[in-house]
């Protein structure tokens, strides 16, 4: 069983949800990464989605790019990202690891060179966010020869009829995005999110992962009476960019507000 | 040319899911999909609607001012000397560029759609000022992404917007251009999906996009075919048009791809010169990539990062192209080449000295490849140029390399 599979079946059996932190690979350096993410797992994080850095995060508000472009200054690239992922293997070889971003980095270092090199680091799953299955096909085959879970996006938007085959084409779980617009924006409306996932279950049994305009403990608690996880983002996010010249407070800073909403959620 | 391509099926394109060959499709985020989906049957529909139609062509007509001249530009040709050098002058357009003939047709598409605001991405500032003109006769609320850069140098396409009733926002992220205000549109359609029409400026973006403003600007080449037919008999021997997403050069080229023995030349901006890397010239110096919703030509770096432009034109400064011309170059049914800035400024100014024509800086880079072209063909063959747009709006910048503070 995968480690996505395994952690989400863990977590229903303790009658838990899964919250699932996102940080920038690379932000605001690239020794920051690896011991932040042991501290968010330390905090209760019990999925990883690791943000690959681009130029042009066109999906993603001011915060996202703003640490894309901190990641960047420092040149971390998708092969530095899977190298982070292969250090935190070694010490942790339980917490699944996503990689969320978009498809061009993929794309020049061609989808099987990826795949083999994301396996062997320890990647569990991949998140495209401009990549909707219409167009990867050729490479959800990929990822599967290489036990690699194809993570996708359903929206407000998403109309039932094409609820069906986003959910077909997923794999490991699916990201619903709560509101419409860019990460980091509006709050968002746990009712309509609630029906809206009821339709997504008559399609599938995947667990489902609810993101965008969680901000607090508050917010990611309501969302976990609906969702099987609580997908965090832009809050950390920001937190980081306050302590880019206190660097040595991110991870106890980020694991306090991940502990936070742990405990909220748990309670 | 390979004489193995079946240009009738290259003319075609894209298929039904907005591929043209390996390149275009639809790469954007889950929350467009629907969006996207209902602009292309809403589209397929109402192009094959009379009533539609009829509602293009005229305004195309009476407002727009069309047809635009096929000008032989005489003194041009003879200081070359050369091919006959014809002009296509959609300078001549209502709001002076080819621009305005895809606005036309996207606010026709908002206005049966119902949306009551229309956003806009643009470089140069002529894409901008299209859609705020339509949008103030349409009565739709207006805003326009536009990089803080570019906002500097086309000050005066700035002011126009406004006057028009629109707001230009100041793009301040990434490199402060095109690429970044088409950033910046994209997350604003997709916070506003559901009131807001997006109008893409060229013959890019997700599908339906590249086909939708392609058939909108294709009436370039379809006067320009007939009307060389008309002034020499025959079909030209080469159409030369500059390529920045390239949407004034694929809507010359298109009506032309049947034609087996018209060359087409796309002219990619050079910059300082495409061996310096400060250049916007993704055919000629890029490989295939991801961006903006298409599978395209791309200038990025080895990690997959989109890499910074340069171009002396605002037109021209962005990483990617329309995908009907990345399949174009790979069937070998078109060529691309590149002119340097210094290269454009020689034409722009050859142009307004002989000619009495001031051409768009984006324009002189076509201009300045079709001069190097006539030379080496024959005095009874013809090159068609696409002046996509006139120069008013690059005095100030052409002053600034004079020296010279208006």
């Amino acid at each position: 069983m995968s480690r996505i599979s395994s952690s989400f079946t863990k977590l229903k059996t303790e009658g838990r949800k899964a919250l699932i932190p996102y940080v920038t690979a690379g932000d605001p350096a690239p020794g920051v990464t690896v011991g932040l993410l042991h501290a968010m797992v330390e905090a209760g994080a019990d999925v990883i989605e690791l943000g690959v850095p681009f130029s042009d995060p066109m999906a993603d508000g001011p915060v996202i790019q703003l640490a894309c472009e901190r990641a960047l200054m420092h040149n971390t690239r998708l092969t530095d990202v899977l190298e982070m992922v292969a250090e935190f293997r070694q010490k942790d070889d339980v917490t699944p690891i996503v990689l969320m971003g978009y498809l061009n980095p993929i794309e020049i270092l061609g989808y099987e060179r990826f795949a083999q090199e994301a396996q062997k680091a320890g990647v569990d799953g991949v998140l495209t966010v401009d990549l909707p299955p219409e167009e990867s096909q050729e490479f959800n085959q990929i990822m599967r020869e290489h036990d690699i879970d194809t993570i996708y996006l359903l929206a407000p938007t998403t109309e039932e009829s094409r609820v069906k085959y986003v959910c077909e084409n997923g794999s490991g779980y699916l990201y619903y995005v709560s509101v419409k617009g860019v990460t980091g924006s509006a709050s968002l409306d746990v009712q309509s999110v609630a029906n809206k996932l009821e339709v997504v279950r008559k399609y599938t049994d995947l667990p489902l992962g609810v993101g965008f305009g969680i901000k607090d403990a508050e917010s990611a608690t309501s969302v976990s009476k609906v969702a099987e996880g609580v997908i965090v983002g832009s809050v950390l996010v920001n937190k980081i960019a306050e302590l880019v010249k206190d660097q040595d407070n991110i991870a106890p800073e980020v694991a306090a507000i991940i502990n936070d909403m742990r405990t909220a959620m748990d309670s | 040319m390979p004489t193995n391509i079946d240009l009738k099926a290259l003319s075609q394109l894209p298929d039904s899911n907005g591929h043209f060959g390996p390149y275009g499709g639809r790469f954007v985020s889950e929350t467009l999909m629907a969006a996207l989906k209902q602009l292309e049957e809403t589209y397929e529909k109402l192009w094959r609607d009379p009533a539609f139609q009829e509602e293009f062509d005229r305004d195309l007509a009476h407002y727009v001012g069309r047809p635009s001249p096929l000008y032989f530009a005489k003194h041009l040709t003879e200081k070359v000397g050369g091919a006959k050098i014809f002009l296509k002058r959609e300078d001549l357009n209502h709001t002076g560029a080819h621009k305005v003939n895809n606005t036309i047709g996207q606010a026709l598409l908002a206005k049966y759609t119902g949306k009551p605001r229309v956003i806009a991405e643009t470089g140069a500032g002529q894409h901008g000022v299209a859609s705020a003109t339509v949008a103030a006769r349409l009565g739709l609320e207006c805003q326009v992404y536009m990089g803080a850069e570019d906002v500097q140098r086309q000050a005066l396409n700035v002011y126009r917007m406004k006057l028009l009733g629109a707001e230009v926002i100041s793009v301040e992220s990434g490199t402060r251009t095109l690429k970044d205000a088409m950033n910046e549109a994209m997350r604003d359609w997709v916070t506003n999906v559901d009131n807001t029409f997006y109008i893409i400026g060229t013959a890019a973006g997700p599908h339906p996009y590249p086909k939708l403003v392609r058939d909108f600007q294709c009436v370039i080449g379809r006067e320009a075919r007939q009307q060389c037919l008309d002034q020499t008999g025959r079909l030209p021997d080469a159409l030369v048009a500059c390529v920045g997403g390239g949407s004034n050069a694929i809507g010359l080229f298109h009506p032309f791809i049947e034609d087996a023995d018209v060359k087409m030349y796309g002219v990619e901006a050079g910059g300082y010169g495409v061996e310096t890397g400060q250049h916007a010239a993704p055919l000629s110096a890029g490989s295939p990539g991801v961006l903006h919703g298409n599978r395209t030509y791309l200038m990025s770096d080895e990690g997959g990062q989109i890499l910074g432009t340069h171009s002396v034109s605002a037109g021209l400064d962005y990483p990617g192209v329309g995908p009907e011309h990345a399949y174009l170059k790979d069937t070998g049914r078109a060529t691309y080449v590149d002119a340097t800035d210094e290269e454009a400024m020689d034409a722009f100014r050859a142009l307004t000295r002989v000619e009495g024509i001031m051409p768009a800086i984006e324009s002189s880079h076509a201009v300045a490849y079709a001069m190097k072209l006539a030379k080496e063909m024959d005095k009874d063959q013809t090159i068609v140029v696409n002046l996509s747009g006139r120069g008013d709006k690059d005095i100030h910048t052409v002053a600034q390399i004079d020296g010279i503070n208006i």
